[in-house]
């Protein structure tokens, strides 16, 4: 039996989930919270969804949607134009391509993958930046906002593990 | 049947791959390009970020607004505790700022005197737009601010952005109905400014970190922790005089300047237009016709 036009629609939306997800995650990391010292050294949440995505389901989000998230948080939060799209894609290559390292492998194996994955993407942004403005960039707010990102690595991983559930179990 | 499907997947299966690493290769192509493009053509770059910046405003709009309300909540409630300290403390505020005021009124009227005499002609009338704050650009890479006010609220690129303390930035990029602003701490951020008191010429420079430093400044100069650093007004993008902060840490030639603002509880900011010119209007700015106000 072939499914109805709603049935496939129904999938398609589900399939666009992880891409409206992790644009909402760009929103998120821009929204003013007014706290103290905060703005200096918000994580990157959409970082935390490419790695997770590339890690799950890298077949919903794939590599051009990628590249539209890292322009998106390029345009929106004020680096040199280039620099998040080239480092988001190069993590996705990075762990879209290696999966198999990742598949079947307990929370705590990806968590320290990202751990890895994210100091060099964070290393990369700060190099490209630093040699874009020709000045260097605080190393100390970099580390502090890197470890931030790990610390709320878990949650927003969490939250993407019950929506594959929930949501994209049959998809 | 099995058999010839996985003859076909035998085959399909490297090129599907090949193809693959193919669009990837020629993806961080793309992403390199527009690293190259975003330092060549600056201008149009900065145009396209405007409109996306334009386009999803409303929606960064709508997601600031809870925050902002949580935010006052909690204010009011910190405010409630405090009311009784904070109550003494104005009237020991007032009592001074009657004094100040006694002294204004006598130099105003001094001033007026004096500017009768000199056929003094008046500056050019300062207009004000009022903006809130929608979303902060977060993160240690770059300090920026964006506005829920752009080209038609009257927002020109290079135009000085205060709160009721002092300067926070400048606008760097207009949209039509948003327009972002470059903090006095970003990197990029650089401002002639004096030393109130010793009229010291100085640059303040944005180090992305929460407090600027003070560059350029002339051999001999004598700075003191706690001497008010306001803009000079030199190079006509700034008007003079407004505050900025104050010498924070000054050690080895090295002057951290503390801004008054803090760029944690802003949610509105106020545009300033003197109708000045500027050394940073450039490209399509510069020949831009004045809106009528």
């Amino acid at each position: 039996m072939k499914p109805s036009v709603w049935h496939r629609m129904d999938i398609l939306r589900r399939q666009l989930t992880p891409f409206m997800l992790t644009i909402f995650l760009v929103f998120v990391g821009l929204v003013p919270f007014h706290i103290s010292d905060l703005a200096r050294v918000m994580p990157l949440f959409s970082l935390i969804a490419v790695f997770h995505w590339g890690v799950y389901r890298a077949e919903l989000l794939p590599m051009y949607a990628v590249f539209l998230i890292g322009f998106f948080q390029d345009a929106l939060s004020g680096v040199p134009m280039g620099v998040y799209t080239l480092v988001y894609v190069l993590v996705y290559g990075l762990v879209s391509f290696q999966h198999r390292f990742f598949s079947g492998k307990s929370f705590y194996v990806v968590w320290l993958g990202y751990a890895v994955v994210s100091a060099g993407a964070s290393f990369l942004v700060w190099l490209l930046v630093s040699l874009l403005h020709g000045a260097v960039v605080d190393p100390l707010a970099v580390a502090f906002q890197y470890l931030l990102g790990l610390g709320c690595y878990p949650l927003i991983a969490h939250l993407f593990l019950r929506w594959q559930r929930a949501v994209l179990q049959q998809v | 049947m099995k058999d010839s499907t996985r003859t076909v997947s035998r085959i399909t299966a490297p090129v599907k791959s090949a193809a693959q690493r193919f669009a990837y290769m020629a993806l961080i192509l793309g992403a390199v390009g527009v690293l190259v493009i975003g330092r060549v053509d600056a201008v149009h770059m900065d145009q396209l970020r405007a409109q996306i910046t334009d386009a999803v405003t409303p929606i960064l709009n709508v997601l600031s607004q809870p925050v902002d309300a949580l935010n006052q909540a909690a204010g009011k409630v910190r405010e409630l505790y405090a009311v009784h300290e904070e109550n003494q403390q104005l009237r020991i505020e007032r009592d001074r700022l009657l004094q100040w005021q006694a002294a204004a009124r006598k130099l105003e009227a001094e001033n007026r005197t004096l500017r009768g005499l000199l056929n003094f002609t008046a500056g050019a009338q300062t207009n004000f737009i009022a903006a809130r704050v929608v979303a902060d650009s977060g993160g240690a890479f770059a300090h920026s601010l964006i506005l829920n006010a752009g080209d038609l609220a009257g927002v020109r690129k290079g135009q000085a952005a205060v709160t009721g303390d002092g300067l926070i930035g400048r606008v760097s990029g207009v949209g039509r109905r948003s327009s972002r602003l470059l903090l006095i701490t970003d990197l990029n951020s650089r401002i002639p400014v004096v030393i109130e008191s010793t009229r010291t010429r100085a640059v303040l420079a944005g180090t992305n970190s929460g407090r600027p430093r003070l560059i350029h400044l002339p051999t001999g100069a004598i700075i003191a922790k706690g001497d008010r650093v306001v803009t000079s007004g030199h190079g006509g993008a700034f008007p003079s005089g407004l505050p900025i902060g104050v010498v924070s840490a000054a050690t080895d030639g090295i002057f951290d300047v503390q801004p008054y603002v803090n760029r944690d509880r802003l949610e509105y900011v106020r545009i300033l237009d003197y109708g000045l010119q500027g050394i940073i209007r450039s490209g399509p700015d510069r020949n831009r016709r004045k809106p009528a106000n």
